[in-house]
């Protein structure tokens, strides 16, 4: 090292400047990410030259994390009993017994779903209606189907409104509060 | 206080909490603030933190092994030692003897020690109790957290509260809510009967339009049902220099009976019902059926075109299809229990009625022994005849009139989001009123039935500022100690009691009575009692005024008021001359204060005893 190490004022301009470069210059915040990991600090001539190397390509596809689904399946069980219901094996009730059940099920899972999410149609239009699909509708909320030829507009009628959920307001989970139990075991003494 | 952005109103329920608040801005005379209901953090279930607009007014005190670390975790605590709000509920339904509920009942008991560490009930030894002041001090304390969390910038304690407390609430109980505040760090919160709270939150969700629907002259009868009392109290509206001024001219008796009440009553039909079939429901199932009977109840009453719900009582296990028990509730079922047995159709002459209590029965809380609401009206009524009669503008008490003529009634409480419940009501007042040639009484609409007493009282932090409408009133009572006359001693016949008018009817908030002329010698060390009354329909009586004899509906007593002079700049025995001298705080809590004839001591006498 030929140079002396810089003064604390020094320190604090130099941090400063270096999170606003960190924030704006990715080439700079590379540089410094290598430094973090316990690399050598190396000369901008470097930096550049490894920033033409191909990069490797971002993952095209994601895992969703399992603990809000997780979560979700918690809550359907605790208000609407729905993992009881689903693991039951029906075959040997009558369908009024099914029934029965069914309502609880039915009655609590609704609850849930309206006080934690905001479940909204795609569409406005009343199924069976006629709806014309302009240029460059979106894929992702309307799924056309049957004769799909040619270029839009579409004309075609609504088979199914669609879902979409406008929110999402999933209680807060103490951190390392263990949500694989979807609802625990209970004993009474 | 000057520095205060916000006005709030915490509705301090018998079993929900809830919180409003509004900007106090520049514009002060508007009606029309724009007003928000604080969403509250709470536990929902173990380690997971929701925000609801209620908050449960439940305490659960968890074994030590009960739970895993962190379950408590809140968004402003690592680690409480208990739990509060739904999960403290839901917990709470499945082990009662962990559980603290109805506190704010305990809390207007004047038959236990309020300070004493007494809830659960029924808690084994092992739990470490708690007294209903302090379960009022966590609710508090909670709502003060959730509050500081959401405004960082504005903490509560320098905001403009307003804590709301049922018409009927004696002067200890006021002052016991007034200590919990002080105690959960609030800074003189000033205090709001609830049913003016519901008026006020009418007024401003009207817009403007309350003129139009009420005028000078009229009498609001507030109905306010909560979820485990029954609140009643009379407004006059009179014309003052052209503008119009509510007065809150009486307020009814504390009547532990709300809607809980309601949905219990249904659920034990339906147990009786499975109970002729052979199926006996563990008190689990009979919690789910009262909640079954909760939802069933509100179809049955607003959807008059169906005539029964099913009901399914849920297994307990987790085979729920082959567990489950499948019932119903029909239409006659919730007519026959709820409007027969909570609102039957009775006469203004009928009064509830009451079964000689056994001794026992004070352990608990003193619950309405008649369930009827409209019979607790009619009393309530037949009690007021002369409210309005010293009011100007006010017909001088109609002839002959055997009850109050109210003009109009505005309901509260979730249970009268059923139009049938508050028609019914209506229906029996209107009959009462035509039998005495009245005309009938018109119902006010548009109220807010869950939020309406939060909101209320926080568009009164605006008003006490000067922005809006007052409700004026003063207390609803008078207040008397019992001074035992002298006479010899006769073996079983109590020594004959008169009752000293010390504080007059209408006393206004930071304003005190005359000292009673009456001096009394107090010995210095030793505490002295007075029996303590009061009443809510002598309305004339002035400080001083002597009563040797009253009927029984006319003076209620109250717990013993207790006065200690204490020794520090006299001699222990040494008896001091003193006189009583009532003020009501700018809190709105009654103060007794013993002065001496000469000096300028003051003693604060309390009063709450036991």
């Amino acid at each position: 090292m030929d140079h002396k190490t810089p003064s604390f004022p020094t320190r604090i301009a130099l941090a400063l400047s270096a999170l606003f470069r960190v924030l704006f210059d990715p080439q700079f915040a590379s540089a410094v990410e290598r430094i973090r990991r316990g690399g050598v600090p190396i000369s901008a001539e470097t930096v550049q030259a490894g920033a033409e190397k191909p990069a490797p390509p971002p993952p095209l596809l994601k895992e969703a994390g399992p603990d809000a689904a997780l979560q979700l399946l918690g809550l359907l069980q605790q208000e609407g009993r729905f993992i009881d219901f689903i693991e039951e094996d029906v075959a040997g009730y009558a369908d009024a017994e099914i029934g029965a059940a069914a309502r609880l099920v039915h009655d609590g899972c609704r609850r849930v779903l309206r006080e934690h999410l905001t479940i909204e149609p795609v569409r406005e239009e009343t199924e069976g209606s006629r709806v014309t699909l302009e240029r460059g509708f979106d894929a992702t909320s309307v799924r056309v189907t049957g004769n799909v030829v040619g270029e839009p507009p579409f004309h075609g009628v609504v088979t199914h409104r669609g879902w979409r959920a406008g929110g999402v307001r999933l209680p807060k989970l103490a951190v390392g509060h263990d949500v694989t139990v979807l609802a625990s075991a209970e004993v009474e003494l | 206080m000057s520095a205060a952005k916000y006005a709030v109103g915490i509705d301090l329920g018998t079993t929900h909490c809830a919180l409003s608040y509004v900007e106090l801005d520049a514009d002060t005379e508007s009606e029309q603030a724009l007003q928000e209901v604080l969403p509250i953090p709470q536990l929902t279930a173990p380690g997971s933190v929701d925000a609801l607009p209620l908050l449960p007014s439940f305490i659960y005190l968890p074994h030590a092994t009960e739970l895993a670390p962190g379950d408590l975790t809140l968004p402003w605590a690592e680690q409480t030692a208990y739990a509060l709000g739904e999960f403290a509920r839901s917990r709470g339904a499945l082990t009662p003897i962990r559980t603290v509920s109805s506190a704010k009942s305990w809390l207007s008991h004047s038959g236990v020690d309020r300070r004493a560490d007494i809830l659960p009930q029924d808690a084994p030894e092992e739990v470490a109790r708690l007294s209903p002041l302090q379960a009022s001090v966590r609710y508090l304390e909670h709502l003060r957290d959730a509050w500081n969390h959401r405004f960082p910038d504005a903490p509560l304690n320098r905001q403009d509260v307003t804590i709301t407390i049922p018409a009927s609430f004696d002067p200890a109980a006021r002052e016991l809510t007034a200590e919990a505040a002080e105690q959960a760090g609030y800074h003189q919160a000033n205090l709001l009967e609830e049913p003016q709270a519901a008026l006020y939150s009418w007024i401003q969700g009207s817009m403007g339009e309350w003129r139009k629907q009420v005028s000078p002259g009229d009498i609001v009868l507030v109905v306010d049902v909560g979820g485990g009392t029954t609140d009643l109290s009379l407004i006059a509206v009179i014309d003052r220099e052209g503008k119009m001024e509510p007065h809150r001219i009486a307020v009814g008796d504390h009547i532990l009976l709300g809607g809980d009440n309601m949905d219990l009553a249904l659920a034990h039909v339906i147990s009786a019902k499975l109970m002729q079939q052979g199926t006996q429901l563990d008190p689990w199932q009979l919690r789910a059926v009262t909640h079954g009977c909760r939802v069933a109840k509100e179809t049955l009453l607003i959807d008059t075109g169906q005539d029964t719900v099913p009901l399914v009582v849920p297994s307990r296990g987790s085979r729920l299809i082959g567990g489950s028990i499948r019932t119903e509730l029909t239409r006659d079922e919730v007519r026959r229990t709820l409007i027969e047995g909570f609102f039957p159709q009775v006469e203004a002459s009928a009064r509830p009625i009451a079964r000689p209590r056994t001794g026992l029965m004070q352990l608990g809380l003193p619950y309405a022994q008649d369930a009827a609401i409209t019979r607790h009206l009619a009393a309530f009524l037949g009690r007021q005849t002369m409210a309005a009669s010293e009011l100007p503008g006010f017909r001088e008490s109609r002839e002959g009139a055997s009850f109050i003529h109210p003009t109009a009634v505005l309901f509260n409480g979730g249970i009268f989001k059923s139009p049938l419940l508050s028609e019914r009501i209506l229906d029996n007042l209107n009959h009462w009123l035509a039998k005495e040639q009245a005309p009938p009484a018109r119902l006010l609409s548009g109220a807010d039935l869950d939020l309406a007493v939060a909101r209320g009282a926080a568009y009164y932090g605006r008003v006490k500022r000067g922005g809006g409408v007052r409700i004026r009133g003063g207390t609803a009572q008078s207040f008397y100690v019992g001074i035992e006359t002298s006479m010899p001693a006769v073996p079983g016949l109590e020594p004959p009691v008169m009752a000293l008018c010390v504080a007059p009817f209408g006393m206004e908030e930071g304003s005190a009575a005359n000292p009673l002329p009456q001096e009394f010698g107090l010995v210095v060390g030793e505490p002295v009692r007075f029996r303590f009354f009061e009443s809510s329909v002598r309305r004339t009586d002035e400080v001083g005024m002597m009563l040797e004899s009253w009927s029984g509906e006319e003076l209620r007593e109250l717990g013993e008021i207790e006065v200690s002079l204490s020794a520090e700049r006299r001699n222990l025995g040494e008896v001091v001359p003193v006189r009583l001298q009532a003020a009501v705080t700018e809190t709105g809590t009654l103060r007794l204060e013993a002065s001496p004839v000469e000096g300028d001591e003051r003693w604060k006498v309390e009063l709450d005893v036991r």
